[in-house]
């Protein structure tokens, strides 16, 4: 087959298309990089690398820029919308792969797929026309009530509940990222073999013994895979929270202040920058958050990659 | 309590709560579904096909712009990165088969389908709207390619290697050159599913937003030229979200419904086909 590559001219032409169609791949990572770094070259001048990531100056009117409380909030509500999802994405691939009659998996597979094709705008939306609402007028009000006054969580729920803060932020989030964790979590379980299940069955383990002790530990390589795909997901995801984040560049420790992530001001502002340091500073908080995101994805294929090997032997 | 009874006791909490889980999924699906539906049929008519948008306040505005911008960038999104990207698995499922090169390239394109895609965005604004001086449908266009590239690529690479290898070997035996084996045996058993995989990364650009905020940006006025800037129902939902008034919240549902619509059927129609197909 090699051989015949060499001899038609047709052949090698149609194969150096594919492959110059296939290196785009790596041209557009490269070209993004590369992009991204001369863009904001006039503010990793100005600011530098570390007291750019540490500043939590946000002023266009100074032209002074630091991207921690971006960062902050990026993290924050990363953080936060996993706290809520992994248990139900896990609890959701138990319940598909070892509780639910057969006749319900399919269904609760599509339904978790829909979910994920669901635009990331209509969560927006949604969130501020829905259920920002419900949050400050039941959910907020009730959670201040309970943890408002115990120490060290009390913190985290300080001020007056608006609707348009942290908590709102990583519920859609959250939602928005179940379906990731679930699917991914979903395939890892199905692959442990039979056998072994059955071999804990056998020795009267029961079913939730079986899930506890052989299948989550066959398959946390790929579990854990699955959550930080998902963390890469949050990280980026720009629409389900620009419109409940506000855009506010403080560091707050309560879950019930407006915050920005990286991703909300760069949809907020970029338009509208008028001046060059301005601009420069938002491609460099672009930069970060490429960066960021890269690393996570990279570590989270890693993961995969390395839970297909293991299952595959 | 005997140690089998907190055993059983322990055993059905935990499956209770992860049932309860599933449940908890599945209702934020009907929630969001639900109220997309109900707000969106409330705000259906056919003035919102047939218009452009008139002054808030003023009767009988629509979307028709935003209806004709949206086709048009994910069209021409379309006509750009489905080539590249059915290409591009083809040199990584044949010519490249199995090598190195190929597995990265790969692996770096089941990264780049999660990169933000508001970072592609920022790249396509240095690289096509500041150059020229103002905002295109063409950057637009040009953004969401660069996010449909890589989705196209992997599910064509996943494709072609689930073609037996043993029905090239019978077109190689006849005499054919690689490049027709691939074109007219390999892409034949494979067309089904690549279709499948465009279709869905059709359904994965069309409600994108965030690459399309600096890129082509909105335009209140009916236009075709993908030269000047162009409306998009999801940049138009965004504004019109978060604008003051009500006729405008309406018409943000009204647009939400059709697009969540299209989205859905889409990715049903593609989950359908490889039902079919593959199981």
């Amino acid at each position: 087959m090699a051989r015949t590559a060499k001899k038609n001219p047709v052949d090698m032409s149609f194969s150096f298309i594919t492959a110059v169609a296939s290196f785009s791949v790596i041209v557009f990572i490269i070209g993004i990089l590369y992009v991204l770094i001369s863009e904001s070259s006039l503010a990793i001048g100005k600011f530098g690398v570390i007291k750019f990531v540490t500043s939590t100056d946000w002023d266009p009117v100074k032209e002074s820029f630091g991207a921690l409380t971006n960062i902050y909030g990026t993290v924050v509500t990363t953080i936060f919308s996993l706290i809520i999802s992994i248990p139900v994405a896990i609890g959701i691939a138990i319940f598909v792969t070892e509780i639910s009659p057969n006749f319900l998996k399919g269904p609760i597979g599509v339904a978790i797929e829909l979910l994920a094709a669901i635009p990331s705008i209509i969560y927006g939306m949604w969130g501020l026309f829905t259920l920002s609402p419900i949050m400050s007028n039941h959910v907020e009000p009730f959670l201040k009530k309970i943890f408002g006054s115990v120490p060290l969580i009390g913190i985290l729920f300080q001020g007056t509940p608006m609707g348009i803060d942290i908590l709102t932020a990583s519920v859609i989030l959250s939602i928005m990222i179940i379906p990731f964790t679930a699917s991914i979590s979903r395939d890892s379980f199905d692959l442990t073999p039979a056998v072994v299940k059955e071999s804990a069955y056998a020795i009267g383990a029961t079913k939730w013994e079986v899930v506890k002790n052989v299948v989550i530990p066959y398959s946390k390589l790929g579990v854990f895979g699955g959550v930080v795909l998902s963390l890469g997901r949050a990280i980026g995801e720009t629409m389900a929270v620009a419109f409940v984040l506000g855009n506010n560049h403080r560091i707050t420790t309560s879950l019930l202040d407006a915050a920005a992530t990286i991703t909300v001001t760069l949809a907020n502002e970029f338009a509208e920058a008028d001046k060059d340091i301005y601009l420069s500073a938002l491609f460099y908080l672009a930069l970060v958050l490429f960066v960021m995101s890269f690393i996570t994805l990279a570590m989270a294929k890693f993961f995969l990659i390395r839970a297909e090997r293991k299952y595959s032997r | 309590m005997t140690r089998e009874q907190k055993r059983k006791i322990e055993g059905s909490v935990a499956l209770f709560l992860s049932t309860m889980a599933a449940f908890f999924g599945l209702f934020w699906l009907v929630f969001i579904l639900g109220d997309v539906l109900i707000h969106g049929i409330k705000a259906l008519n056919p003035s919102l096909f047939m218009n452009d948008p008139v002054p808030p306040g003023a009767e009988g505005g629509g979307l028709r712009n935003a209806f004709v911008g949206q086709l048009l960038i994910t069209l021409c999104a379309t006509l750009i990165g489905v080539p590249i990207g059915v290409l591009g698995g083809t040199f990584l499922a044949e010519y490249a088969r199995g090598r190195k090169i190929a597995r990265l390239i790969s692996v770096l394109a089941d990264i780049m389908v999660s990169v933000p895609s508001i970072v592609i965005g920022t790249f396509i604004y240095a690289l096509l709207v500041r150059p020229f001086g103002h905002f295109s449908g063409w950057a637009g266009a040009a953004a969401l390619a660069i996010i449909m590239i890589p989705v196209v690529l992997r599910t064509t690479e996943d494709m072609l290697s689930l073609v037996p290898w043993t029905l090239r070997e019978a077109a190689f035996a006849l005499g054919a050159p690689y490049y027709k084996v691939i074109t007219q045996v390999v892409y034949r058993g494979a067309a089904t599913g690549i279709l499948t995989g465009i279709l869905l990364s059709i359904a994965r650009v069309a409600g994108e937003t965030a690459p399309l905020l600096f890129t082509s940006f909105n335009n209140s006025f009916f236009s075709v030229d993908m030269k000047q800037p162009i409306a998009s129902l999801t940049v138009t939902i965004f504004q019109y979200a978060m604008g003051p008034y009500d006729s405008w919240h309406e018409q943000a549902w009204a647009a939400s419904f059709v697009i969540t619509l299209f989205i859905l059927l889409l990715t049903i129609t593609g989950r359908l086909i490889i039902r079919l197909r593959y199981k």
